[in-house]
């Protein structure tokens, strides 16, 4: 009698085809606006009747939608800046800590990721209330560092479980402060994951919708919001050659994330 | 000589406790942004006029159309989760067994919706699902279909829509699960006789449980609270607790019925988490990306 093998998913086609179908599920949609907003129509038509950049141009006309990128653009580098550094931080400081206290911090540090963002988003606009702080920038970097940090802190916390930080201790042996070893030493060896975390944190203050409804308005109008609104409310094509410049985005943050992590090795 | 060892030992601690400091920045803010205004809310949903009531609460029970939002919220996490797990699992299982170089570039199509807007993807969606959109198009044209479908701003398209953000949240977990499957274990399996169907049925699905479990709950609370796509999709017709939140803020300003339906929301969520996470890891999964 012959020994059967177990057949591999990839040599049986229906398996093959269904996967396939599923990736197309997966990439179609987000491909489909860029034809779109190219479109010369008013008319949401796939595939258009006539191409211009006719959504372009009103995009770029438009102070209002030029404000909202601006705000976006300003709060997400904000968000990053002070969202990594202090990521970074608490994934290295949780190793020093008491296992119970260190519990504790992980447990705080999932908080944002499993609370439903619209609670996030009135709590915070409660607090913002109380404290004048609706509309500004600092509200909104604030709100936006409260949900990057997590990404940053888990990131960091799966490249320090792999480090051997006898090395920092060697170059404080050597005279070095804990600060400027750890600058040094420890910094450039877990680099590519600290460039990621800050790419995680770009992209979620970029991207954030909810919150950005209830606390960033005014002059601080983010994109997202104005997006969702011109979405809910009247399909604007200018929105497609938005959608477009995010997927430019996107897929740039995308391609710096994969490059960065596979240079790790 | 005992004088040292103490001395160090404090040291030690004094070093251990400046690095611990090091997370109080994250500490507060959580506390401040998000601790500190769940309880207000929570303190909110009890309170009427000032004063202690559970009014909110009681009307969550009497209204008939917050049941219907409850039950709608479930009917559609219910379906968006079950659509993940049949649409997700064999991508997962199939990838799984590819050479690395293929996988990880499959993986790569399946990290580029996940990292493209959710705000981009539901406008997509909005495109691809109009009447004259090129689903229905292409139904009316192979002719599957006599008349265009009359999908979108209806529960479906919010489905459709919701189960294109979820995907990767399940595939991503599960993929990471079940990387690590021991492939001798199924060829044992057939070498003593077992038909590869069964050799799944019995030693890779059992094996593949606790991941997609993790992967399911993952999806399904994440549906519960689940905001843009909904409205966007669902163009008023689908409401979900998460919606009838923000309205009671925007149109209303009452501070006790969003709190109360929020505090639901949030026990929900988080009882969900716990049952799961006592369950199997989550710990592992929510770091699984």
């Amino acid at each position: 009698m012959m020994t059967a093998s177990y057949i591999p998913a990839f040599k049986r086609w229906w398996l093959v085809l269904i996967t396939a179908a599923v990736l197309a599920f997966l990439i179609i949609p987000v491909f489909i606006v860029i034809p779109v907003s190219f479109s010369d129509s008013k008319y949401l038509g796939f595939p258009p009747e006539a191409y211009s950049l006719r959504w372009y141009r009103n995009y770029w006309n438009s102070s209002e939608w030029l404000s909202a990128t601006r705000a976006s653009l300003v709060a997400a580098s904000l968000t990053t800046l002070v969202a990594t550094p202090i990521g970074i931080a608490t994934a290295y400081s949780m190793r020093s800590l008491p296992p119970r206290v260190a519990g504790f911090v992980q447990l705080l540090m999932l908080l944002p990721m499993v609370v439903p963002s619209i609670l996030i988003g009135i709590g915070v606009f409660y607090l913002y209330i109380q404290l004048k702080l609706v509309n500004s920038m600092f509200g909104i970097v604030a709100a936006h560092t409260l949900l990057a940090l997590p990404f940053v802190v888990l990131t960091m916390q799966a490249a320090f479980a792999t480090f051997d930080f006898r090395q920092e201790q060697a170059a404080m042996s050597l005279g070095a402060s804990r600060f400027s070893a750890f600058m040094r030493v420890t910094l450039p060896q877990v680099r590519s994951s600290a460039i990621s975390g800050g790419l995680f944190a770009f992209i979620i203050s970029l991207d954030e919708v909810v919150i950005g409804l209830f606390v960033a308005g005014g002059s601080n109008t983010v994109i997202t919001r104005k997006m969702f609104v011109a979405l809910r409310d009247a399909v604007d094509p200018t929105v497609a050659a938005i959608s477009t410049l995010f997927i430019a985005v996107s897929l740039s943050l995308l391609t710096a994330s994969l490059f960065t992590r596979s240079a790790k090795r | 000589m005992a004088e040292n060892a103490a001395l160090l030992s404090r040291v030690e601690r004094r070093n251990r406790l400046r690095i611990g400091l090091l997370s109080a920045a994250a500490v507060l803010i959580v506390t401040v942004l998000l601790l500190l205004p769940i309880l207000w809310l929570f303190g909110l949903s009890f309170t009427q006029k000032g004063a202690f009531s559970l009014v909110h609460y009681q009307r969550l029970i009497d209204l008939p159309s917050y049941r219907a939002i409850l039950l709608q919220t479930f009917r559609v996490s219910v379906m968006v989760t079950a659509l993940s797990i049949i649409l997700g699992y064999p991508v997962a299982y199939m990838i799984a067994q590819l050479p690395a170089k293929l996988a990880g570039l499959l993986l790569a199509l399946i990290l580029i919706p996940f990292w493209t807007s959710t705000l981009v993807r539901s406008y997509a969606w909005l495109v691809l699902l109009r009447d004259q959109g090129p689903v229905n198009e292409a139904l009316v044209w192979t002719g599957i279909m006599s008349g265009p479908l009359n999908v979108l701003f209806t529960e479906s398209a919010a489905v459709i829509g919701m189960t294109h953000i979820m995907l990767p949240f399940f595939v991503l977990p599960l993929y990471a699960g079940i990387r690590s499957f021991d492939w001798s274990l199924a060829h044992a399996a057939t070498s003593l006789g077992a038909p590869p169907t069964s050799t799944f049925l019995r030693v890779f699905l059992p094996l593949s449980l606790p991941a997609t479990f993790a992967g399911a709950v993952l999806v399904f609370v994440q549906c519960l609270g689940f905001y843009v796509t909904p409205a966007v999709l669902g163009g008023g017709n689908v409401t979900m607790v998460s919606m009838k939140i923000a309205s009671n803020i925007e149109q209303y300003f009452d501070w006790g019925a969003a709190s109360s339906y929020g505090m639901v929301l949030l026990i929900c969520t988080l009882a969900i988490l716990y049952t799961a996470h006592r369950l199997l890891d989550l710990n592992k999964v929510m770091t699984a990306r």
